[in-house]
């Protein structure tokens, strides 16, 4: 089982999560450079966080344009688990393989924090076996985290199950309060709607062990770990 | 030959940026702002072509990589 972890240039978060997948869940990883055009080989993609190109013109309008992202784009239509984290959400949303787009943060101020999200759905790879209504305990870093599509795309996200992830108070109430960027809605993570391609705002990479604060981050790379395993009987 | 691309928020979309720089011009006692939008400008210089070309190779520019249209619409003008 190889997973791979995309590498363009700006990404900044892209060794912690090599470092969660090898060292802390324990399977393989291997860095890939924007520059190459395939995939093959690997069983799941991770599209880490950081400012790829300096967020030059918006952020992840240039990423999208990496001939890895060709390949991803097959990977992800082929049904391979791909999730985009922060800047690879943003990347995820240019590209066209999620839907929506970022706006800046209501408050106008980047937002470094812990925050409690609800898990709203299991049936992306990557929240197999997390219970809808769970809460879980992940960090942001964003300035532009502020989710924004259109009511009709928001009602078709919401009836087909392609929302994963909204932000909560620690009881899993969904409340104005607890969401850090004024996002619609909530939303701190959404899915395709095959559901194997999954962007976030918040990084799970970040607390995948207890030493980190919190853990909860791991699930999602246990989950995938799982999922993968499944498919192969 | 030369463009103008105007790149804005469309009506709708929330904008923290035009709302934090109209609040800031009514404390400088700048009043009668109604309201204030950020957007952005770039200017092209392009090969020799048609004004017709240019128009439809901006706007596929547009499209594909300089606006977004989820959230953004644009405006092209050429010449000047």
């Amino acid at each position: 089982m190889k997973t791979a972890v995309l590498v363009f240039p700006g990404s900044n978060c892209d060794h912690d999560a090599y470092h969660a997948l090898k060292h802390v869940v324990g399977v393989e990883a291997e860095f890939v450079w924007h520059k190459q055009a395939t995939l093959d080989g690997f069983d799941a993609v991770v599209i880490p966080g950081g400012f790829t190109y300096g967020d030059y013109l918006r952020s992840g309008a240039m990423a999208k344009l990496s001939p890895v992202m060709g390949a991803v784009r097959r990977f992800a239509e082929g049904g391979g688990p791909v999730i985009g984290i922060c800047n690879g959400f943003q990347i995820l949303l240019e590209a066209d393989l999620l839907p929506g787009a970022m706006i800046v943060n209501d408050s106008l101020r980047f937002v470094c924090d812990y925050v409690h999200l609800r898990a709203c759905t299991d049936r992306t790879p990557f929240t197999r076996g997390i219970p809808d209504g769970s809460v879980l305990r992940i960090p942001v870093a964003h300035y532009q985290g502020n989710y924004y599509a259109d009511e009709s795309t928001l009602s078709s996200l919401e009836e087909r199950g392609q929302v994963v992830f909204r932000y909560c108070d620690p009881e899993g109430e969904v409340t104005k309060e607890s969401n850090p960027n004024g996002s619609a809605r909530n939303i701190a993570g959404i899915c395709n709607e095959a559901g194997n391609v999954l962007g976030m705002m918040p990084h799970p990479e970040r607390c995948a062990e207890e030493a980190m604060g919190s853990a909860d981050g791991r699930r999602l790379f246990d989950a995938m770990v799982a999922w993968l395993g499944e498919k192969r009987g | 030959m030369k463009a103008k691309i105007y790149v804005t928020l469309k009506r709708g979309v929330l904008d923290p940026q035009g709302k934090a720089i109209r609040a800031s011009l009514s404390h400088l006692g700048i009043d009668g702002v109604e309201d204030v939008r950020v957007g952005k400008f770039m200017e092209v210089t392009l090969k020799e072509v048609g004004v017709d070309e240019a128009r439809r190779l901006l706007d596929e520019a547009c499209r594909r990589l300089l606006a977004n249209t989820v959230i953004e619409e644009y405006r092209i003008e050429i010449g000047g």
